[in-house]
């Protein structure tokens, strides 16, 4: 097994796309994205990774060289962040059209106003319905171990979608941990050279995205949903096989401490770590409670969802991200329509927390925990409430 | 169970929807929807081919005799021809039905 080396998340996500052996970088810079593709830009011009490194204008022209390049048949990869994540909102919808497999790393950040360059998860939330496959690393091995996954996946030929790997903007992207880097060798003991089904060659010209008339554009909508929907037994599959490999175990959802949980806290992200201390001290105290975290996210894990709520009381949801004007933050309205028609479904309550950068501490997640339970025992409780936020 | 009008199902899709066969644009009649076409008059044509460079469709291709052919598949009845002709040989007429 490979030695774990002290590197910051960043540069071990780029270290993860050298040793995917990418073809093509297209990125633009952008907080805290920046060092993800700065250490990628210095591995091609050091020759460690083979690749064409494009710095482009804009994200909006990253993800149409992205596009172009995938289509070309190149294993690509870019990264972003916040503003440059809703720049590339319409070429977002295209590359899964077009059964691209790109791999971005979206280093999770606040969307303004006001401007902020802090973590949360108002970026990745507003491009739910883009058709792109979604992760969310909780730490920096994940980051790298989600990115090599995410290649065997994309390029699947049972998938050719594109997927976003998410980290928490700073807070994981910055920081410095213990992480077991696999090598180019490695690494390709998992991951076989992309072969694409559709590609563009001027050998054999084909057209990629023509224009969908009436009469066929319900059909190609209707292709994108159902292999994102069949998706997830080639995600679940490569992360067993990940295993088998490596012996790091993923699921599309995460628990702990669930063992007669009455209460389950519901988070994703990095932040998740916080809250398994808080589930720990609350243990201590008696409060029958555990942890549930989304790891996939895109498609919905519904059948795994449902499994794990099983027999389970009470629901704190945290959303890192609000929806106006909606019945909750994004995360919680998804939650409470996935239990829909459940027989004795747990209680629902949502609480919005840790915008633009706010610390979410153990003690907030006692909150919610104390909050949901008395709720829950009233049989009455708002929709969804915010966390930490000063009145006057 | 309603009427569907799509052309192709799902399942035989080309992956992403691509056009596999190439040139395949040329069997779709683009000019249908036109409600003016252009008329050549022979007699003021001086065979300069301006209306073959400025045809935004290419509906013009030129004869051996040096004058222009005129295709209505593909002709949107823009008038763009009309305005540019130094001779004012061309003009719109209504298409009727």
């Amino acid at each position: 097994m490979p030695e774990r080396v002290g590197i910051e998340v960043s540069l071990a996500a780029s270290e993860a796309v050298c040793a995917a052996d990418a073809d093509v970088i297209a990125a633009y810079p952008i907080t805290p994205q920046t060092h993800i593709v700065e250490h990628l830009s210095e591995l091609v011009a050091d020759g460690k990774l083979d690749a064409e490194f494009v710095p482009v204008e804009s994200e909006h022209s990253a993800m149409s060289v992205c596009i172009g390049s995938s289509a070309a048949g190149a294993r690509t990869f870019t990264a972003t962040s916040s503003q440059g994540l809703a720049l590339m909102h319409e070429l977002l919808f295209i590359a899964p059209a077009l059964r691209t497999p790109i791999v971005m790393t979206v280093a999770n950040r606040a969307l303004s106003g006001p401007i902020s360059i802090w973590n949360d998860h108002s970026d990745i939330m507003a491009e739910r319905d883009v058709g792109w496959i979604q992760t969310f690393a909780e730490n920096g091995q994940e980051v790298f171990d989600l990115i090599i996954h995410a290649f065997r996946v994309a390029e699947d030929p049972e998938v050719l979608l594109p997927i976003m790997v998410n980290l928490d903007g700073f807070t994981l992207s910055h920081v410095i941990e213990p992480i077991e880097m696999l090598s180019l060798e490695e690494v390709a003991r998992y991951l076989k050279p992309y072969k694409p089904q559709m590609v563009l060659d001027p050998r054999h010209p084909i057209t990629m995205g023509p224009v969908g008339v009436p009469e066929v554009y319900t059909e190609a909508r209707q292709q994108i949903e159902s292999v994102l929907c069949k998706s997830k037994k080639v995600i679940t599959k490569a992360w067993t096989e990940f295993a088998k490999i490596y012996g790091r175990r993923y699921k599309p959802i995460e628990t702990y401490r669930t063992r007669g949980a009455e209460v389950l806290l519901m988070t994703m992200g990095s932040v998740s770590e916080t809250a398994m201390t808080a589930v720990d001290a609350m243990r201590e105290k008696g409060i029958p409670v555990g942890l549930m975290r989304f790891r996939l996210w895109r498609p919905f894990p519904l059948e795994e969802f449902r499994r794990a709520v099983k027999g389970v009381k009470v629901l704190a949801v945290m959303d890192r991200a609000i929806s106006y004007g909606a019945q909750g933050g994004p995360v919680c309205t998804e939650v409470r329509s996935a239990l829909f028609g459940e027989s004795d479904p747990p209680q629902v309550f949502g609480f919005v927390a840790g915008l633009g950068g706010r610390d979410i501490t153990t003690d907030m997640f006692k909150e919610m925990v104390a909050k949901a339970m008395g709720y829950a025992k009233k049989g009455k409780g708002p929709l969804y409430e915010m966390i930490g936020v000063r009145e006057r | 169970m309603a009427k569907v009008d799509a052309i192709i199902g799902w399942r035989n899709l080309a992956i992403g929807c691509a056009v596999t066969e190439p040139g395949s644009s040329r069997n779709l009649r683009t000019g249908d929807w036109r409600s003016q076409r252009p008329v050549t008059d022979r007699e003021k044509c001086i065979k300069c081919g301006m209306c073959w460079i400025y045809c935004p469709d290419m509906a013009y291709s030129p004869l051996r005799s040096g004058y222009f052919k005129w295709d209505g598949n593909y002709c949107k009845g823009c008038g763009i021809c009309a305005h540019e002709c130094p001779k004012g040989a061309i003009t719109m007429i209504m298409e009727e039905d």
